[in-house]
């Protein structure tokens, strides 16, 4: 199959390595090679964590700057801030709701206006999907299921070979119960806004 | 039942790279494991640890890498498999039973894991330990993929028991942190116990006995050179006029780069995987295969040097190159494109390398360093410091999340370059300077290796105070135990060693115990011990709440709120704490609900008394 390069950005404690995991995970259900990269360690203290996933006949554990194929953003600032990883095919998928670093509450540096850094973002990107995660997770009461809607947003975006069904075993199988209802549903949501 | 003790061989599970070594070692027969954590190598001994709860293995965190190392080797020489881990700069720590324990050798498998950091993900240094090998005469293997990490594990405890030496596997973060699928295999039975046998003319190091084992060593090393050259974990790849030798992580980034660049007629791999001793005879085949080589691995030049010596006995004059091509460098992590630049560069290809786009005219973007987390004691144990010791004063430090106190605007930390060195370079700043001092170190840390400065300070009398910033925990790496906590919660029962007594116990004349959230109480001790003529010691009690959460043990309280018709807008709240649960709503402090744990220092430090816990 074509190579797909998936980077995953976002802030310690927001769940994307989860959410790169889950993608690994499906694609090994389905027979797709996949290698899964995280850093683990000091970057989970709040700040930044990259994971990234590669799908098909690839073992390098790392997308070099340029190479990424889909960029998913948790955070719209780090979005921006990953751009480096894209080249002028890459489908950027970001979560709009904004996190400001400690630095910018104790008043080093501004955090850039959302809608100026989409914009920045949509004119290098093919295509940009841009979507309020935090909001959706409230919408279905679980606050802690941006991870469920971008990893729903990336499935409806249709750049990788995984589909919702065979998403959506795996989220069965590795959620927590009491969680599973809200987080498919912040899941089709994702998948809703990104079709 | 944990994970990985699922016994169903042929099936595949997706792994984490430390997964697959700790089930590489079960599929072995592991019988024993030790430890000191430290990134990347700390999900090995998380997953020994909830284990040995539930089989046969027996497995500890041990104090330091130093007594890890021991402890595993009294196990090894008593006949048990058995599994030392640690990251990098952990094998600096042992490095002193690992070079005689090679002389010695072992009976039962010994396999020493060693995490390799370039780029410093979680580091004080990117140290390439794959000098150690050579040091030590040991022999070293290096994965390049998770299924390889299970798989070399196995074969390592096969090899040490054959050679009679302990085995090192080398691995990098990346490796550590990759997941990928991994095809299981049967799980062997453990031999649990075994009978020492006295060998005092082997196993006791006196000059007499080593000159023996010196020899008996060098044998054992060129019994692993004969491995080496014949194990299929070294190998040629293709049959080409171009030359590629690669190890580890890196081997992945040539095989893709030969492949995007569609060469694979054109090159031989020369694969290390067994990478210590350098299998000879594969180098020199190598060698007369090829017209020129480029040797592609992270860090330092080990293996380009060493086929530079080859090829010279050997006679063969052909470029063999390395660092300086292209972008590969001593420093930092490689990646795919840099690989492929430099392949296509130094066999003079036609090659674009993919364009990022223009980020130009992104603005400058605020920088997102790790923080101490929200209600964590450490900045609260700063604070109270700083209000006593001020600015001006040196802050030796160590290694921990504390160290974050680096940041802003905390400030407080002048020096660190490894664990314990905080206690002891303390007592080098107070007698070079008339500045007062203050060393910072976290309880694991301090029984790591702060115990033994600790003691010199005593017996030297030094002059300055030691913060022990008692968290309960060894938070930075994980939220391991160490020999200071209470591991009830964590579902086994050890020994908890009081601090307090043990600081006692060494001489310590002028010790306080503070709860830094109360910090009238806490700033009134630190003033004491800055009075005090003499060494003092602070312990710092408070469990990281983070710890206290994942433990059951976390008492909730309710969070704070600005009350702003009280807040006159000083800012003091953020100027001195800064804790990650403050925003700035326009030009009104806010705090987030969801993150404030409720510690209440924020309010203790706000002189309008404006920070209020919220009524629900
Ligand atoms: C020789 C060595 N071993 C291990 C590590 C990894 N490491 C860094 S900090 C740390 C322990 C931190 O625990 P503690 O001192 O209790 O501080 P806390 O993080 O709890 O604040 C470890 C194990 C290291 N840097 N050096
Ligand atoms: S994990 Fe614990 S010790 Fe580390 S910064 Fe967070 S609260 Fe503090
Ligand atoms: S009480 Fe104040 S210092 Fe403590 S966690 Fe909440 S906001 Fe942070």
């Amino acid at each position: 199959m074509e190579t797909k390069r998936l980077v995953f950005i976002g802030v310690g404690g927001q769940g994307n390595l989860l959410a790169s995991r889950l993608v690994g995970e499906a694609a090994m259900s389905m027979g797709i090679p996949a290698v899964v990269s995280e850093i683990h360690g000091m970057a989970q203290r709040g700040g930044i964590v990259e994971s990234a996933v590669l799908l098909g006949d690839v073992t390098s554990p790392i997308v070099s700057t340029a190479e990424a194929d889909v960029l998913i953003g948790f955070e719209p600032l780090e979005t921006l801030r990953a751009m480096g990883k894209c080249n002028k095919d890459t489908v950027v998928i970001t979560n709009t709701h904004p996190l400001p670093p400690f630095t910018v509450s104790v008043g080093q540096g501004t955090y850039p206006q959302v809608d100026e850094s989409l914009d920045l973002i949509k004119k290098k990107a093919k295509k940009l999907i841009a979507l309020d995660g935090i909001a959706i997770a409230e919408e279905v009461g679980n606050p802690l299921a941006l991870n469920m809607v971008m990893l729903g947003a990336l499935i409806g975006s249709g750049t990788i070979p995984i589909g919702a069904e065979d998403m959506k075993k795996v989220l069965s199988t590795s959620t927590k119960k009491a969680f599973l209802e809200s987080n498919l549903k912040a899941f089709d949501l994702g998948m809703e806004k990104a079709q | 039942m944990h994970k990985l003790l699922t016994d169903s061989p042929g099936e595949k599970m997706l792994l984490l790279g430390n997964e697959a070594i700790a089930r590489g070692a079960l599929e072995a027969g592991v019988a024993f494991a030790t430890c000191y954590p430290g990134t990347p190598s700390s999900e090995i001994p998380e997953n020994f640890f909830k284990i040995s709860q539930e089989s046969d293995l027996y497995f500890e965190y041990s104090t330091n890498e130093k007594v890890a190392l021991e402890v595993g080797a009294g196990s090894a020489i008593a006949g048990l498999r058995t599994m030392v881990t640690m990251k990098h700069v952990g094998l600096n720590v042992a490095a002193d039973p690992l070079m005689t324990l090679a002389y010695t050798g072992i009976k039962g498998g010994m396999v020493i894991i060693n995490a390799d950091d370039p780029f410093l993900f979680s580091s004080q240094n990117e140290q390439d330990n794959r000098y150690y090998a050579r040091l030590s005469s040991l022999p070293m293997l290096e994965p390049t993929n998770v299924q390889e990490m299970k798989d070399m594990t196995i074969a390592a405890f096969d090899l040490s028991e054959e050679l009679g030496l302990p085995v090192i596997i080398r691995t990098t973060t990346r490796l550590n942190h990759i997941r990928g699928d991994v095809l299981l295999g049967e799980l062997k039975p453990v031999k649990t116990k075994d009978t020492f046998e006295k060998k005092p003319f082997h196993w006791v190091c006196v000059p007499a006995v080593s000159r023996n084992l010196h020899k008996l060593l060098l044998e054992r090393y060129d019994k692993s050179a004969e491995k080496s050259d014949n194990l299929s974990y070294n190998q040629i790849i293709g049959e080409g006029k171009w030359g590629l030798v690669t190890n580890g992580v890196s081997f992945n980034y040539v095989r893709d780069a030969v492949s995007d660049l569609g060469i694979s007629d054109k090159v031989s791999i020369l694969k290390l995987g067994f990478s210590w001793p350098m299998p000879k005879d594969l180098c020199v085949k190598f060698l007369k295969q090829v017209e020129k080589v480029l040797v592609v691995e992270e860090l330092e030049p080990v293996n380009e040097t060493d086929l530079k010596a080859i090829a010279q006995e050997e006679g063969i004059d052909i470029s063999i190159r390395g660092k300086g091509i292209a972008g590969l460098s001593r420093l930092f992590e490689y990646d795919p494109g840099m690989v492929r630049k430099a392949v296509a560069q130094y066999f003079e290809m036609d090659y674009k390398a993919p364009e990022t786009v223009d980020t130009s005219d992104t603005p400058e973007l605020p920088g997102r360093p790790p923080n101490l987390c929200a209600g964590c004691p450490h900045r609260a144990t700063y604070y109270c410091v700083k209000q006593v010791y001020g600015p001006d004063a040196i802050y030796p430090t160590d290694i921990g999340c504390y160290t974050l106190g680096l940041l802003p605007p905390i400030s407080m930390a002048d020096f660190v370059i490894c664990m314990g060195s905080s206690v002891s370079s303390g007592c080098g700043f107070s007698k070079a300077t008339d500045q007062k001092v203050v060393s910072f170190i976290g309880d694991s840390t301090f029984f790591h290796s702060g115990i033994t400065g600790l003691v010199n300070a005593v017996h030297n009398n030094h002059k300055f105070t030691l913060v022990i910033l008692d968290n309960g925990t060894t938070a930075m790496t994980g939220h391991q135990p160490h020999p200071g906590v209470d591991t009830d919660p964590m579902g086994v029962d050890l020994t908890r060693i009081s601090i307090e007594n043990l600081v006692r116990g060494l001489g310590v004349k002028d010790i306080h115990i503070v709860k830094p959230f109360k910090l009238k109480k806490t700033i009134e001790a630190v003033k004491a011990s800055m009075e005090y003529d003499g060494l003092s010691v602070i312990i710092s009690q408070e469990m990281c709440p983070l710890f206290a959460k994942a433990t059951g043990q976390f008492k909730k309280s309710k969070p704070f709120h600005v009350n702003h018709n009280k807040c006159k807008n000083h800012r003091d709240c953020i100027n001195l704490l800064a804790c990650p649960a403050m925003y700035l709503d326009g030009e009104q402090v806010e705090i987030d609900k969801n993150l404030c744990i409720g510690c209440s220092v924020c309010a203790q430090v706000c002189p309008e008394n404006a920070i209020l816990p919220l009524k629900e």
